[in-house]
């Protein structure tokens, strides 16, 4: 790096969401030949000052140059033109069209197909992406779509590259894949920013990190000189711990117990195939598995919402009762006496209602309650304040719709709401996704006080990091089937990993 | 720096809550300026004087006395109708059949005044027409229901669909009980012993009517906001998977609101029938049925507010047609003012919802 021009100069830029600062006169340099992490907690502004970055925004106050240059980015297009490309969380690919389809999708000139799946495969081969130009987007896994985004961006020219926590979707083995490709790509001059929440990939991956907090830019340096504490710390405001409490399961007694548990999808695809396990009260049963391979239609089926087609599934009281689950809906369920609760994936579309405030919101569990014709509004209201202070959500008043907080306390909302009805059984899917670090901890750390309570959890996760340290147990998912259970405590990350591509993990070498 | 650095003139935000009287302020303001438009377009094209004009819109409703009750008559079945559509659509249930379910109500009230009039008293007449144009109404709305909750076939084309049934089966009943032979009409019914006809409260003859719309908007607007019910109808319609998720039978929860849709609707048609017009045409509904899905969406499905929004339109049709009449003007013109009208009241929520910021120059010039 002869001359150091930074690639992005971005200078007092300042964004207004109505009364909210999104961004607050925020300084960014961003260098050719460098990968920078972008850092900092829900709501910090990250994705806003990206987005303003590739044409999606545009800043209510500061400059932008390119190069040394100023510039206006009104657009996308206009951010193209001057050679930015942003890989959204959410592709934005069309399924029945082919790779080549989607990447030349939208480009002025002839349409030729065959010139460009040439230049695909040559962009593949500089870089060492894996794409067929003729695969259809229908049949391609999560990373291969990831990777049809990227090749999308690099094909119309950018080399300036922002990808929002492109590892949030991926297993081990495919991220390490995908940092391989980021770093030729760095090695090839390119300027690539990376939006993510996980501490070893920044120092895994990064030349440089920068961290927002509140919206506004608190520092930047380079990856060599920080470490994860530091980060944490600068991107908290305050101190804190990064170790997962895992406490010693108490008493554990059979809650859960699962047989042969067989769920087609409705198009008829096998989605769980025999699965069987058990679930002990007084412990955390962790899942893993890439996603897609029967978390959902697992809890679901649990939880009463998924039809099967064979097995069973047992409850267990603890004076040994037993009673069969399967062919229940979860009014039924909670009729039985079961308190079971359920923490969909899916917390705005599922799990709340994202246009009832909170008080609404809490009312969904029990609004039957009570002979009345009318709903108690009192009591919601009461456990919305309860929950609002005991798990510190950060909201105007209960009177918000949900959809207008932030992930982390739409989270804690949705929480709240699930364990204050005293569960024995508590199904959590990805219950961290998306979640900055001291709203994830706080998640953990209930999920570790229901355990110590004796709920029997079953906590489906993604980062298997977390699995590792928070579960006492870990069952392996793979394909619909049960690839592995192994214990918690002294599990390898690697033979975790390998099990959850290849069915009981073994290598044939 | 020259005119290269084309930054955008303004830009479009979201707003953040406004306080109500903002809001009201907003509303207001478009239409004020809605009417100066009306004006400069009717001294244009008409050359008459646009106060003139306002003023015999004003008289269209409030001239007279009959006018005046004239005018909360047609707010109190139009409303009736509003009422009738709206749980469905805070369902996310379009049901775009409220015509015809009125219709079938009003043609089953007819039915009992003409074939029961001198086989029972006139209060079980009555009685009988209530049962039977309420249940008429529900059974046309529950069918697409059925269907829709069953089979999740699309309840806008069927309900829509229904109507035209509905006007056909009217059609067909006016022959058979045409009076005078031959007209194909039914006429006055019952007009010597008014058998079937609702009682006058107080000399006015639209009361009863006014007074049944009244109570029906307070037990509706307390239906949907403190009932159950009502509760399961906003989750329902924001989200069925949330809905499943807590244990809603969603399927039961559409066929039971799409049930009271229409006996709402069967109620307006018997209103018609028995306090209103005393006979029945095909054309009796009068387009109410597609009116009320305006006025609902007006209110953003309030039915407090319905009454403001159904007053609003009733306002300005009978004033249309009263500038027809006065000054011998196209019944069209009419319609091109509440057009412009309508177009600057809907158009306000635009910015009461989102404002306009002209970009800051905030780069410097060197």
């Amino acid at each position: 790096m002869d001359n150091k021009i930074a690639a992005v100069q971005m200078r007092d830029i300042t964004k207004r969401f109505g009364p909210v600062l999104a961004n607050d006169k925020v300084w960014l340099d961003i260098y050719r030949g460098e990968i920078l992490a972008l850092l900092g907690e829900n709501g910090s502004g990250k994705t806003t000052l990206m987005n303003m970055l590739s044409g999606i925004y545009f800043p209510d106050e500061g400059t932008i140059s390119i190069d040394g240059k100023d510039v206006v980015i009104r657009s996308p297009k206009d951010a193209f033109d001057l050679g930015i490309g942003m890989i959204h969380q959410h592709f934005k690919l069309v399924d029945v069209l082919t790779a080549a389809e989607n990447i030349v999708l939208g480009l002025e000139g002839k349409l030729d197909l065959k010139a460009a799946s040439e230049k695909i495969r040559r962009i593949c081969d500089a870089y060492g992406f894996e794409v067929d130009p003729n695969q259809k987007i229908y049949d391609m896994s999560v990373s291969q779509k990831q990777t049809v985004e990227i090749v999308k961006v690099l094909f119309r020219g950018a080399d300036i590259l922002i990808l929002d926590e492109p590892t949030a979707v991926l297993t081990p083995q495919e991220t390490d894949k995908l940092f391989a490709v980021l770093r030729n790509m760095r090695d090839d001059g390119k300027a690539i920013v990376i939006i993510t929440h996980k501490m070893h990939e920044v120092e895994a991956l990064s030349d440089r990190v920068a961290i927002l907090r509140h919206g506004q830019f608190i520092g930047d340096m380079p990856t060599k000189s920080t470490n994860a504490q530091e980060m944490t710390n600068m991107m908290v405001g305050h101190a804190v711990t990064l170790n997962i409490n895992r406490p010693e399961p108490v008493n554990p007694k059979p809650r859960i117990e699962v047989k042969g548990l067989t769920v087609r999808s409705i198009d008829g695809i096998l989605k769980l195939d025999d699965v069987s396990f058990t679930a002990n009260s007084g412990e955390i049963l962790g899942i893993a598995g890439i996603s897609g391979c029967g978390q959902k239609e697992l809890l679901e089926a649990i939880a009463g919402l998924q039809p099967v087609e064979a097995g069973s599934i047992c409850y267990i009281e603890d004076d040994g009762t037993r009673e069969e689950l399967i062919g229940k809906n979860p009014l039924s369920i909670a009729e039985m006496g079961v308190s079971l609760s359920f923490v969909p994936e899916d917390r705005l579309g599922m799990g709340l209602v994202a246009n009832m405030d909170l008080s609404d919101n809490m009312m969904l569990r029990s609004f039957r309650r009570g002979h009345s014709l009318f709903t108690d509004r009192r009591s919601p209201k009461k456990l919305a304040e309860t929950v609002v202070q005991e798990l510190d959500v950060s909201t105007p008043g209960i009177s918000t719709p949900v959809r207008r907080l932030s992930g982390g306390n739409v989270q804690k909302v949705l929480v709240g709401r699930e364990i204050s009805s005293a569960p024995t059984v508590l199904l959590t899917a990805y219950a961290v996704r998306g979640l900055d670090i001291n709203s994830s901890y706080t998640i953990y750390d209930l999920i570790n006080k229901q355990k110590e309570q004796g709920v029997a959890v079953i906590y489906v996760g993604e980062d298997l990091d977390v699995l590792l340290e928070l579960a006492d147990r870990i069952l392996v998912l793979c394909g619909g089937k049960v690839s592995g259970i192994v214990p918690g405590r002294g599990a390898q990350k690697r033979e975790v990993g390998m099990m959850m591509t290849k069915l009981g993990g073994k290598d044939d070498e | 720096m020259n005119k290269n650095d084309r930054a955008p003139l303004f830009h479009v935000a979201k707003r953040g809550a406004l306080p109500w009287y903002q809001a009201w302020a907003i509303r207001g303001a478009a239409l004020i300026l809605a009417l100066i438009l009306c004006g400069i377009i009717t001294s244009l094209v008409t050359k008459l004087n646009p106060l003139s004009v306002y003023a015999a819109i004003w008289k269209g409703s409030f001239g007279t006395s009959r006018k005046f009750w004239v005018l909360l008559q047609n707010i109190a079945m139009l409303l009736c109708v509003s009422l009738a559509v709206t749980p469905a659509f805070r369902m996310r249930c379009w049901n775009l059949g409220a015509e015809g379910q009125a219709l079938i109500g009003a043609l089953a009230s007819a039915a009992c005044m003409i074939l029961l009039a001198n086989k029972l008293p006139n209060w079980a007449v009555i009685v009988c027409m209530t049962v039977s144009s309420v249940v008429a109404g529900a059974i046309w709305a529950g069918i697409p229901a059925f269907f829709k909750a069953k089979w999740n076939t699309n309840e806008t084309l069927f309900t829509l669909m229904m109507n035209y049934v509905a006007t056909q089966l009217v059609a067909y009943y006016c022959v058979v009980w045409e009076s005078p032979k031959g007209s194909a009409t039914i006429g006055i019914i019952n007009s010597k012993t008014e058998i079937g006809w609702f009682p006058v409260l107080g000399g006015q003859k639209y009361l009863l009517n006014i007074l049944i719309v009244a109570v029906v908007c307070v037990a509706m607007f307390v239906y949907l906001r403190y009932s159950k019910h009502g509760y399961e109808i906003a989750v329902v319609g924001e989200s069925e998977r949330t809905a499943r998720y807590v244990g809603i039978k969603v399927e039961r929860v559409i066929i039971r609101t799409m049930l009271l849709s229409g006996a709402v609707c069967g109620l307006a048609g018997l209103l018609l029938v028995g306090g209103t017009n005393h006979t029945l045409t095909p054309t009796i509904v009068d387009g109410r049925g597609f009116t009320a899905v305006m006025v609902s969406w007006l209110a953003k499905f309030n039915p407090v507010w319905m009454i403001f929004t159904s007053f609003l339109l009733v306002f300005l049709g009978r004033g249309a047609g009263e500038i027809t009449t006065n000054f011998g003007l196209n019944h069209s013109f009419g319609d091109i003012l509440t057009g412009i009208i309508l177009f600057f009241i809907i158009g306000s929520e635009f910015f009461i919802n989102y404002q306009i910021k002209l970009t800051r120059k905030g780069r410097k010039e060197e």
